[in-house]
């Protein structure tokens, strides 16, 4: 069937980036470039304690020692560090009541279909929306702090929870770990921090939505999450962004922490700008996501990617602590130019330890996908388990999608299981739904809907309708 | 409601199938076609339904008047034409429940009418559920993956009945039924079976015939019907064979 399919999957490839606008938010920020006299600025400007100055100092020092990774399987323009401005804010950044937030960011969160009282409205999701670097609203935290839940920014966390964030900050991604991780500590301005005592269950699911707003800002968020003995937590994020000409860099780190008994749900949308049908543009996301889990702990890390223009990501587990539970669930789309690396880390250090990963790769366009993913087996993990599964769908023919599975086990009582699909959304397929009145393009979105359901359903409630309704935006969205 | 006029179709490699066909077929009544395994059944089914594999060379089709070939699948779906295929194809992760609500909707839409609401549409899943004696549970399956033979058949006339079109073609919808199954589908045409509803039977038997009483049965060899009559002619088919003709 041919020139048919091709035409509408031209259109729906076609497809504008919907959330493409910039707010006119007035900001304050600080000239490009990166050098020691910016970062004792940003950090003076948070009101910084002094061990914070030196970390970021020895982190700044990390990174001239060191070089941006390249063995990704993406193509990648040199990034200039020090064409970035590394601090952007709002200028009024705190708020009591949405009256007195900037009309223009209201209007910016409608757009996006996530004003914040509709969300206050939606069952008890308390939001930390960080608008550039600094956060703008934080609701819910009454109920949180009854329970002793910390959910805050992370330069409150810094000024008011010093000691906790001294104890964690770095200890699952240090500095040392890689170039952008080192970049991050170096120059991150804010993010979430989130702290659940003992034995706690968060009565609610916490969320952040990201933005880049600035034209030429970097974004460095970073986000600590501790989750203390037998406590447990649900983490949403999801990001937006602005159509923009020029890249934009994204480092983020996220480091979780899952104390003996814990357990940690980390839930991501991204939806950045990913650059237009002609490959200009768009966000490139460099990220580095970890969890630790100590002995009966455990971790999911659940992400639909279908924003930036590149992506490098690798939402990983290091499972230290015997019978604790590492799980990845990934559905990474690419369309036009859209390149993505990512994958995960399963590394088993303790007894007992399981490992699940599943990865549903989506190409379109003339994009690329590459699932990476390193499964570990120390000599300590008696026992250990892993099952790993990786599918791709190829839409068209100028895609392609990569599978670069890595298995290293040292124990032979271990067992790694390891399965891999590549389809095709088959004419008969598309033809016999056609046949029951559903056209192409919805026809594309249910059957690719289909596809990813398996992670869709890890999904909480709130974010799966939003995570469909994505799925079908950078797929099918608005033909014509 | 529907004709076709000297209809002659080849496939991409331009290998001729379908050979000067003609057939009319009008409100409220069953066509039975039989013919040998390779003889353009299938090709005639797909035609009609718009598969895109197949190409028309020459020739006419028309539904209500309505010339098909400038139409889409979906919308010769809207226009109520429905077929049963012969090999059902799997879509994994898309329960037949979810799939039957959209199809539905879609056509709502197309149709440009109000969206039916899942109480309405459960209440009818429910109700055609239990004609074809099919578990609710089963409707929440991924659409025909894991399904027996049968069991594709039987969700087949499932979406049909949910669909109510005007006109079914029921590509060999009887292989593969045991006994019971055969009537149940048989039931459950006679439901649309109302004076209006037309059917296109695509059979090599004659059993599913005696639960279907046909106005016509057409013979298709080699891509042109050869013969034409009533009931009879199966039952002579079913005694002595193709050669008899
Ligand atoms: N896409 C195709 N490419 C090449 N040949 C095809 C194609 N589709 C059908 N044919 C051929 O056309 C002829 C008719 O096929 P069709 O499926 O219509 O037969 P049928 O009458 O339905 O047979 P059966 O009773 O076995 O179902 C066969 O010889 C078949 O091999
Ligand atoms: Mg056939």
């Amino acid at each position: 069937m041919g020139s048919e399919k091709n035409k509408t999957l031209k259109e729906i490839t076609k497809n504008k980036y919907q959330y493409g606008f910039v707010s006119k938010i007035e900001t304050e920020k600080f000239k490009p470039g990166l050098n020691k006299k910016i970062i004792s600025l940003i950090s003076s400007k948070r009101d910084e304690p002094s061990w914070m100055l030196e970390y970021r100092l020895k982190a700044f020092d990390a990174l001239q020692k060191m070089t941006p990774p390249n063995w990704a399987n993406l193509k990648i323009k040199p990034i200039d560090l020090q064409k970035i401005i590394y601090y952007a804010a709002p200028k009024k950044p705190k708020y009591n009541s949405l009256d007195e937030v900037d009309p223009e960011l209201l209007k910016t969160f409608n757009k996006l279909g996530i004003s914040i009282d509709e969300q206050k409205k939606i069952t008890g999701v308390a939001i930390d929306i960080v608008v550039d670097s600094v956060s703008v609203a934080t609701t819910f935290q009454k109920t949180l702090k009854k329970l002793g839940i910390i959910f805050c920014s992370m330069s409150d966390a810094i000024k008011h929870h010093s000691e906790l964030v001294k104890k964690h900050l770095g200890s699952v991604v240090p500095y040392t770990d890689n170039y952008f991780a080192a970049l991050n500590a170096a120059v991150f301005t804010d993010g979430s921090f989130c702290y659940i005592p003992k034995g706690v269950r968060c009565p609610m699911e916490l969320s952040t939505y990201f933005r880049i707003n600035e034209a030429g800002t970097g974004q460095f968020e970073r986000t600590l999450l501790v989750a203390e003995k037998d406590s447990c937590v649900s983490y949403l994020e999801g990001c937006t962004a602005p159509m923009r000409d020029e890249n934009q860099l994204h480092a983020a780190v996220v480091e979780l922490v899952a104390l003996e008994g814990a357990e940690i749900k980390y839930s991501t949308v991204q939806n950045w700008y990913p650059g237009d049908e002609k490959g200009n543009g768009g966000v490139y996301n460099f990220v580095t996501k970890r969890g630790i889990c100590f002995n009966h702990a455990k971790i999911s890390w659940t992400q639909i990617e279908t924003g930036s223009a590149i992506t490098w990501k690798y939402p990983s587990c290091i499972l230290k602590g015997n019978n604790s539970i590492g799980e990845f669930f990934s559905v990474a789309v690419t369309n036009n130019f859209q390149q993505a690396d990512t994958g995960t880390k399963m590394i088993h250090l303790g007894k007992n330890t399981k490992s699940t990963i599943i990865s549903k790769g989506v190409c379109a366009g003339k994009s690329n996908g590459s699932y990476r993913g390193l499964v570990k087996i120390a000599k300590s993990a008696e026992n250990a388990r892993n099952f790993s599964q990786c599918d791709s769908l190829l839409m068209g023919q100028n895609c392609g999608a990569h599978t670069f599975p890595y298995i290293e086990s040292n124990n032979n009582s271990a067992i790694v299981e390891h399965e891999a699909t590549t389809s095709k959304i088959s004419d008969d397929q598309l033809f016999y739904c056609k046949q029951r009145g559903i056209p192409e393009e919805e026809a594309i979105g249910l059957i690719v809907n289909g596809y990813c359901k398996d992670v869709l359903k890890k999904l909480p409630m709130e974010f799966a309708v939003e995570a469909q309704k994505l799925l079908e935006i950078s797929l099918e969205g608005s033909v014509g | 409601m529907l004709k076709i006029k000297n209809l002659n179709v080849s496939t991409a490699d331009n290998i001729q199938i379908l050979k000067n066909l003609n057939l009319t077929i009008n409100e409220g009544e069953v066509h039975a076609i039989m013919g040998p395994n390779g003889s353009g059944k299938s090709t005639l089914a797909s035609v009609i339904s718009g598969d895109p594999k197949y190409i028309i060379k020459t020739g006419e089709i028309t539904f209500f008047g309505e010339n098909l070939m400038e139409l889409e699948p979906e919308e010769r779906a809207v226009l109520g034409l429905f077929l049963s295929f012969q090999y059902p194809v799997e879509i994994p992760g898309i329960s037949l429940n979810n799939f039957i609500k959209t199809a539905l909707n879609q056509k709502q839409k197309a149709l440009k009418l109000k969206t039916l609401s899942p109480k309405f549409i459960l209440e009818r899943i429910k109700e055609n559920a239990k004609i074809l004696k099919i578990n609710l549970d089963f409707i929440k399956r991924s659409v025909n993956v894991g399904f027996s033979g049968g069991e594709k058949k039987r969700a087949e006339i499932f979406q049909m009945l949910m669909l109510e079109p005007r006109l079914s073609i029921l590509d060999e919808t009887d292989s593969g039924l045991d006994i019971d199954a055969l009537k149940i589908v048989a039931k459950g045409v006679g439901r649309l079976r109302n004076g209006k509803s037309s059917f296109v039977i695509i059979t090599h038997y004659q059993r599913l015939l005696d639960y279907i009483k046909p106005d016509f049965v057409h013979v298709l060899s080699d891509g042109k019907i050869i013969k034409s009559g009533g009931p009879e002619i199966a039952k002579m088919l079913e005694e002595k064979g193709y050669e008899w003709i």
